[in-house]
């Protein structure tokens, strides 16, 4: 094999959402009465935008071999915690975004040091912890309501030129500032090796536990990013417990989708972000196609068994049934 | 005969690079290193032998900081060195080839060779850097076939050793340790790593080798160290004693243990209960034939990995793809799983390896550990008759004498005996006929060994068929009728009755011809 027959190789996966989402927007736009305008890409990355930061937050933490069941609570908690500071002059605007993202990363540190000091079960202690943020959120916005700097806000999630959709331009900006140098970093490679054999990671002398603590504290950051992004949509903030699941479990699903593997130590933000981009296509699409909405989760669900079974075709390859259990 | 080694021989008088002095490390109640002294040099290879359990991986590992050791001191260049973790050892300049390897699966050999320290550009990897250092490293370590980016996942286990070399030599060591590193290696790739290390003595790092196999030995050995029941009982310079020497200072004078008397031999032409046709799996195993019949006591030799668990796991349906036959009562079993092979058609029964994962649920009571295999025993319509379950366990804890004080305790606060007690009781609640055992008395009281002892003979007098594969010469000598040697998957030797002894078990485990006549 060449350089490129690697190189492709470990980027299957992540191709493979990518043709597998411009295949489906394809046949969504297509089918959808206003076709390919740009008001319609507008609205499909906004609402794509959301759940695409959820995931790539929820992807630095199972990469490690954890869960993060708290992504969506602290989604929820940035949103109404947007929807109270960013507002007023520039200056206020500026500090009140920096609020939502430092109290976004501090939720996640806290989730990391539950799990590496804490030595707690990253599903336990993450449930545990999205309760409190959950609850901290209702504290902030009892009812629907407050008020985002609209001037902001229309800025990301308007159009830039030629219609290029901005809430896109942003998430790609963040993924080129943060992916890109943390594939590369050692601390990143160390997150990877982490989830893939902790003990090699160890006798390798990586810094493991840094490593988990920063996967956390992505996630949190991550998450308030969206949850910042749902506040210059609605220009508001909700307590929702509902989204707060939703975005959970989507999150799951949707890297899941995107080549993630839940055992740890293989995948990419990049698929990532195409895992949760098909995964709302596939809701527009039942849409379009105008499916009774009773259908729509049980055909929702039947797509994620489907990808869920390809990503453990591995199995049907052991050899000692003993290892079915290991990792 | 070792031939005498040709490195000059006048490096008795430098100082060493690292000095172990009273190393004492212990597990429990098993004393793994008992008091070690061992000097390492520069420019010299330092051989490492001895039996299983001898001590010598307990060594490297305070060598190199993956435990601490309970006392005694280690001086690097004369100033005394305690390492927190590998990281710090690696730092001093000793690297460790892991037996068990230290790489990650799912990057590339590249990423592996230079996981801890990469070539890094403005606090980012280089990669192009890293790819040509990796290249470098690799040729070094004569695996320039190599390719940097393939995932170390996909490569051949004799392929990942060498990598596994490449990334100790990335971290620029003056002492490497190489522990079996040659075990799993083609005749081919064996040569290349002798070249290897020979450049690197000349070079001047100090080499610490763990092998096997005399031959590598006598190739590239300048000191030999043999290790006993955790002490370093003999260092001499290698070629001045012969290959009967050594195998005489491996085995010592063991005290006696407590087994129980031998019956005469079983008749050889009792049917056997169980008979394996041909066996061979993966590559691990290889045309493995035996009969086990009733009444009889077998035993599974050779060093340990060797395939004896590989063996064990077959007979128990385990594994995927077994090739050959395994026959149970003259006729062919399928063996689809555990439950097929406890099946009363079958009758066969596996105390495993790892009483702790694979033996007991640990949070849960001694009775429902105890009922766990023979559940279909004791449930009427699917539903468990509490008392016929009770009368099961209370004559199975009676009569392995299994000390708790309730059974309704978890079986994780039983002492480490007792609950491999509670494992054993479990199995012969199933009433087999076949009884397969995985080395069931390591890190077991010396009290309760004898206790299993006599359990095993008992089940063979009563009718059954057991093979045990310990890691303990004495006790195949104390408790088989015959023993099985297995060497690279292989049944190299068959012994049997009074051919039995520790210098016959040692010489064919090493698969040394000839020996015996010596």
């Amino acid at each position: 094999m060449n350089d490129l027959a690697f190189r492709l190789r470990d980027a299957r996966a992540t191709l493979s959402a990518v043709a597998v989402f411009v295949a489906l927007f394809a046949l969504y736009t297509l089918n959808h009465p206003a076709g390919f305008s740009a008001n319609v890409v507008q609205t499909a990355a906004n609402k794509g935008v959301l759940l695409a930061f959820v995931a790539v937050g929820q992807t630095f933490v199972v990469l490690t071999a954890g869960i993060d069941l708290s992504v969506g609570a602290v989604f929820i908690l940035a949103n109404c915690l947007a929807s109270v500071v960013v507002t007023g002059s520039p200056g206020a605007v500026a500090l009140g975004v920096a609020a939502v993202l430092g109290t976004g990363l501090a939720c996640g540190l806290a989730n990391g040091a539950l799990v590496v000091y804490g030595r707690l079960q990253p599903i336990v202690a993450t449930i545990a912890s999205g309760a409190i943020y959950f609850g901290l959120a209702l504290a902030l916005r009892p009812e629907p309501g407050g008020d985002v700097d609209s001037t902001l806000a229309d800025a990301v999630t308007g159009q830039l030129a030629f219609g290029v959709p901005a809430s896109a331009v942003v998430l790609l900006a963040v993924m080129l500032l943060v992916w890109v140098p943390f594939r590369r970093s050692l601390i990143g490679r160390a997150v990877y090796a982490v989830g893939s054999a902790e003990a090699s990671a160890y006798l390798s002398g990586l810094p493991i536990r840094r490593a988990r603590l920063l996967a956390y504290a992505s996630a949190g950051l991550f998450s308030a990013m969206g949850g910042l992004m749902l506040a210059f949509f609605t220009y508001s903030g909700e307590a929702s417990a509902s989204n707060a699941s939703t975005y959970t479990l989507d999150s799951i699903a949707a890297i899941v989708i995107g080549g993630v593997s839940l055992f740890g130590g293989a995948g990419s933000a990049v698929g990532a972000v195409f895992g949760a981009l098909i995964f709302r296509t596939i809701n527009d699409l039942l849409f379009v196609f105008d499916l009774d909405p009773l259908w729509q989760p049980l055909f929702l669900g039947l797509v994620l068994l489907g990808a869920v079974s390809l990503g453990s075709a591995r199995l049907l390859r052991l050899k000692n049934r003993l290892e079915l259990f290991g990792s | 005969m070792i031939e005498p080694p040709t490195a000059p021989a006048a490096a008795g008088r430098t100082p060493p690079l690292l000095a172990l002095s009273g190393i004492a490390k212990r597990y429990g109640a098993t004393r793994a290193l008992d008091g070690v002294d061992l000097d390492l040099r520069a420019g010299r290879i330092h051989a490492v032998l001895g039996e299983n359990g001898a001590g010598k991986s307990s060594l490297i590992k305070c060598m190199a900081g993956v435990v601490r050791p309970d006392s005694g001191t280690m001086a690097l260049d004369g100033a005394p060195v305690r390492f927190a973790d590998p990281a710090a050892a690696a730092a001093a300049g000793i690297v460790c080839v892991f037996q068990e390897l230290s790489l990650v699966p799912d990057l590339s050999v590249a990423d592996n060779i230079l996981i801890a320290d990469p070539p890094r550009r403005f606090g980012l990897v280089d990669r192009r850097a890293q790819r040509r250092r990796a290249e470098e490293l690799l040729a070094r370590a004569g695996a320039g076939d190599i390719h940097p980016l393939a995932l170390v996942r996909d490569l051949p286990l004799s392929r990942r050793q060498l990598v596994e070399i490449a990334k100790a030599l990335a971290r620029g060591p003056r002492l490497l340790i190489l522990d079996e590193a040659t075990s799993a290696l083609t005749a081919r790739d064996v040569a290349s790593v002798f070249r290897v290390l020979k450049d690197l003595r000349r070079d001047g790092l100090a080499l610490v080798f763990i092998s096997h196999r005399m031959g590598e030995i006598a190739e590239l050995a300048d000191e030999c160290s043999v290790f006993r029941n955790g002490r370093n009982v003999a260092t001499f310079p290698a070629g001045t004693r012969t290959d009967a020497q050594v195998v005489e200072m491996m085995i010592g004078r063991d005290e006696a243990h407590a087994y129980p008397p031998k019956p005469p031999p079983v008749p050889r032409d009792r049917p056997p209960v169980l008979e394996a046709r041909r066996l061979g799996w993966a590559g691990r195993l290889h045309d493995i034939s035996f009969a086990l019949r009733p009444g009889e006591v077998v035993g599974l030799g050779g060093l340990d990995g060797q395939g004896q668990r590989e063996l064990l796991l077959a007979l128990f349906g385990v594994l995927r793809g077994l090739t050959g036959a395994v026959l149970v009562d003259g006729r062919e079993a399928a063996l689809g799983g555990p439950a097929d092979a406890k099946a009363p058609r079958n009758g066969i029964a596996l105390i495993p390896e790892d009483r702790k994962t694979e033996g007991l649920m640990l949070p849960m009571s001694v009775r429902e550990n105890l009922s766990f295999a023979s559940l279909d025993r004791v449930s009427r319509g699917g539903v468990v008759d509490r008392a016929a379950e009770a009368r099961a366990v209370d004559a199975m804890v009676g009569l392995l004498a299994i000390k708790a004080a309730d059974l309704d305790v978890p079986v994780a606060s039983l002492s480490g005996g007792n609950q491999q007690k509670v494992v054993l009781a479990k199995w012969l609640m199933t009433r087999p006929r076949v009884v397969l055992l995985a080395d069931p008395t390591r890190g077991i009281d010396v009290g309760t060994k004898a206790d299993i002892y006599r359990l095993l003979r008992r089940l063979a007098d009563d009718g059954a068929a057991v093979l045990l594969y310990s890691t303990d010469y004495a006790e195949l000598i104390g408790c088989c009728d015959r023993v099985l040697v297995l060497y690279g998957g292989r049944v190299v030797r068959e012994l049997e009755g009074t051919a039995i002894t520790e210098r016959a078990l040692v010489s064919s485990a090493l698969n040394m011809d000839g020996t015996e006549a010596a």
